[in-house]
């Protein structure tokens, strides 16, 4: 991991005005930075704005003070650099497989040979090849996800924005998801914010976790996952001290009375 | 459901269908006399075929068919593009949505069909008027089947074009345009009916072409057969339209999961 600062966010605060009229903060004084190569979890309860944080890094919105910097430049609005998943797979009923990976690439107006060679290394890599030619509605639900994973780095972004990506899926779909997106990341030497409610997938997928308070959000607490194999979360669950680190992440977060076997550190 | 039970279905139900076919039309040819039903109130089958043919030679009865035919295509293929453009712009602009809702509303409450003597006013006894009932009919299912369809796209769709930077029209043709098609095409099977209605209460208003004529002919000479079989093609012309309809949207909207051959 080098030194170089793929996204960052200066001092970002959030206001919304609600429809009585009264101002709502959602962020508040958010500064992060995330390194190349590094992937850097957010979590936090609900509503904490974790997703008002990744809008705001996809020039979606802009935030009310400070700024948000993808490859050193000020994000202004959407961009090439940065590409989002999310929860929902957004795929399109109307275009196969295929068609869906290249749904980004298209609109970016790359050269059809180019797309299609692009599209096709993907979805090899992801173990799609031979849905190419299928449409959404005939595939499971994690391999809708897979295929969303796909469409997002079709573009060759160099920061990957990822909100709860897997919290749709049911458990053992997602440990397999866990581990494709891990290797991915990994292979492909991308950098990514990853939002999730799960404290598991916090600890086994990141390099850092950073704890974000309740509304307005702020971030309380960094955690830096000291474990090996970040590519294999799957080996990552193995390690005992991870429970150390869910321990710590539940007091930060409040979560029940802290009983957790090892407890807190 | 597997496909062995799927053609197990199409066949029992194919063959209740036409076993159904069959008793309502001995129930016709055998049912006014045995229950002493005069002819002038239930032709039985015979006679309406006979008028049938009758009219064939005698009442040029392709002719006004295919007048009847060619203006419900022209009421519902002009309607139906006026109805999607303005679903378009509507569902695209709030701005013209809202300061033009009421006055959709209000014509879209008045009885479409009350407007045909006004139309024979305006144009005569041509087919223009007809026409144009058809046109005013068949206008606000399409409309407002595309507007609901644009209105209720996932933003979040919206949002993954525009993070790819995405210019305003390709979000409309790569994504808002295909969104709205099985909705238009629920509209436009809607309005494939429609469209006879109006051409046909176009016609029994006035002039002296099409089924609709025919059949207020039939009416003024005391001739229920005749005035079944009028009923009869029309009823044909507009389960030609609908079928239409389906056999293109079937093309289209290829994608989608196969559906059971449902009227809707």
């Amino acid at each position: 991991m080098s030194d170089v600062v793929r996204l960052e966010y200066r001092n970002v605060t959030m206001r919304f005005m609600e429809r009585s009229g009264k101002s709502l903060t959602a962020v508040e004084a958010v500064s992060l930075a995330v390194g190349d190569g590094e992937v850097v979890s957010l979590i936090g309860p609900s509503g904490c704005g974790k997703s008002t944080l990744l809008n705001i890094g996809s020039g979606l919105c802009a935030p009310s003070e400070g700024a948000a910097f993808v490859d050193g430049e000020r994000v202004e609005g959407p961009n090439a650099h940065v590409a989002f998943m999310l929860q929902k797979d957004l795929l399109l009923p109307w275009r196969t497989v295929l068609e869906n990976v290249m749904f980004g690439v298209e609109i970016q107006g790359i050269a059809p040979s180019e797309r299609q060679r692009r599209a096709r290394a993907l979805l090899e890599n992801l173990h799609l090849f031979e849905f190419a030619g299928h449409y959404p509605h005939q595939l499971s639900g994690g391999m809708r996800q897979r295929v969303a994973l796909a469409r997002t780095l079709a573009i060759d972004p160099s920061v990957l924005l990822l909100d709860e990506p897997f919290s749709a899926v049911d458990a053992q779909t997602r440990m397999v998801l866990q581990r494709e997106l891990a290797q991915t990341l990994e292979r492909e030497g991308k950098t990514a914010l990853l939002i999730t409610h799960d404290l598991l997938e916090a600890v086994t997928l990141s390099d850092r976790v950073l704890v974000m308070s309740r509304r307005p959000g702020r971030i309380i607490d960094e955690i830096r996952i000291d474990l090996p194999q970040r590519a294999d979360p799957l080996a990552r669950r193995q390690e005992p001290k991870v429970n150390d680190y869910i321990g710590r992440l539940m007091e930060r977060l409040d979560i029940g009375a802290v009983e957790v076997a090892g407890g807190p550190p | 459901m597997s496909s062995v039970a799927n053609s197990t279905l199409a066949r029992r139900g194919t063959v209740l269908s036409v076993a159904l076919l069959v008793v309502f039309l001995a129930a016709w040819q055998w049912g006014p006399g045995l229950l002493g039903i005069p002819p002038f109130i239930i032709p039985p089958l015979s006679m309406v075929y006979h008028e049938f043919l009758r009219m064939l030679a005698v009442s040029a009865l392709m002719t006004h068919t295919g007048i009847t035919a060619a203006e419900v295509i022209a009421g519902f293929v002009l309607g139906s593009l006026l109805g999607a453009f303005f679903g378009y712009i509507l569902g695209m602009s709030p701005t013209a949505e809202f300061a033009l809702s009421p006055y959709i509303l209000a014509l879209q409450i008045a009885p479409k069909v009350a407007f045909a003597p006004l139309f024979i006013l305006w144009m005569g006894f041509t087919v223009y008027p007809k026409i144009l009932v058809a046109i005013l009919i068949v206008f606000f299912p399409v409309m407002v089947n595309v507007l609901s369809a644009i209105r209720t796209v996932d933003p979040d769709l919206i949002n993954l074009a525009r993070a790819f930077k995405a210019t305003r029209a390709q979000i409309f043709w790569k994504i808002e345009f295909p969104a709205s098609l099985p909705p238009l095409f629920a509209g436009l099977r809607i309005a494939s009916t429609l469209a006879v209605v109006g051409v046909v209460v176009g016609e029994l208003v006035g002039g002296n072409m099409g089924l609709g004529y025919l059949l207020s002919f039939g009416e003024g000479q005391a001739n229920t057969a005749m005035v079944f079989v009028a009923i009869l093609m029309l009823t044909l012309v507009g389960g030609i339209a609908y079928l239409a309809v389906i056999l293109i949207e079937q093309r289209v909207l290829h994608y989608l999961p196969r559906r059971s051959f449902s009227a809707t």
